[in-house]
């Protein structure tokens, strides 16, 4: 098995406005290497919510895209708060954001019911007070 | 319908991509959430939005939308147009509210389904 190609992002969390940039690059260069428009835009879909959840919820963190020969493997990694109860967070509808990010068009709870719909396979790995991992697995077909 | 044809019947003023006007459309949708814009797959649509900010260019690009329509006369700022462009993306205000806006295009058999 060759070694996956890496694309490794850190994500500004002062900054909504710019919030989203990396997952637009990722977009491009998987673009680039020609995968499929509909493999691209549920990765690009994904990821774009996990770094909006990021910016607004945890302060910023980093992003990894490892490509594979068979899937793209997406990593999201934060020290923010952390999420208390998982099952909760995963339902549609549910968010704790502000009125503010409210205000700037998120914050409907529905961020991570897509990231896991879009994706083949999610993992969220969070400690209350740590921060948290969400893991992306997205299979090229 | 063609973008120039949504364009004509919102008497809408073009911003950028005045190139792409010739390209199809097959569904729209009107929406400030952008959360729940990201929810629906609808690839070669129209976004109808008075939201103004940056993530309405970058949840369009992600979802391969190929237009973007400002409502109520709302301005989008230089950088927001630059992104659409880079990317692209036609972008056109017009005067009618939202609710208007949706309601024209539908009579006019934009359909809320993608119909490819
Ligand atoms: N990286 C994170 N760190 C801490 N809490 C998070 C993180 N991601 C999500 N959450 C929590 O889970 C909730 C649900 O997240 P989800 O993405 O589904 O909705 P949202 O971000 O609030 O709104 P939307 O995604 O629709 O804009 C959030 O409101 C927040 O409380
Ligand atoms: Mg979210």
């Amino acid at each position: 098995m060759s070694e996956p190609l890496v694309f490794h992002y850190d994500i500004d969390g002062e900054d909504f406005i710019s919030a989203g940039q990396a997952s637009i690059q990722i977009k491009k260069n998987l673009r680039r290497i020609g995968l499929s428009p509909e493999v691209i835009r549920r990765v690009s879909i994904a990821m774009y919510e996990g770094e909006i959840n990021m910016v607004i919820h945890a302060k910023g963190g980093t992003a990894d895209v490892m490509l594979y020969e068979d899937r793209i493997e997406i990593i999201l990694a934060d020290k923010g708060p952390g999420i208390s109860n998982i099952e909760e967070a995963m339902q549609e509808g549910f968010s704790t954001a502000s009125d503010t990010i409210r205000s700037l068009g998120f914050g409907a709870g529905m961020g991570l019911p897509n990231m896991k719909r879009y994706s083949d396979k999610m993992t969220i790995d969070t400690t209350v007070g740590v921060g948290t991992t969400v893991t992306m697995v997205i299979n090229i077909t | 319908m063609k973008i120039k044809d949504l364009k004509e019947l919102l008497d809408a003023d073009v911003l950028c991509c005045e190139e792409n006007l010739g390209r199809h459309l097959y569904s729209a949708c009107g929406c400030d959430l952008m959360s729940d814009v990201l929810a629906y797959v609808k690839d070669q649509g129209a976004l109808l939005t008075g939201l103004v900010n940056p993530q309405v260019v970058r949840t369009a690009v992600m979802m391969d939308l190929v237009c973007i329509v400002f409502v109520r006369s709302k301005l989008p700022t230089e950088d927001i147009v630059e992104l659409a462009k880079e990317n692209g993306i036609v972008v056109l205000t017009t005067d009618k509210r939202l609710y208007e806006a949706c309601g024209i295009l539908y009579s006019n058999g934009l359909g809320v389904k993608a119909t490819k």
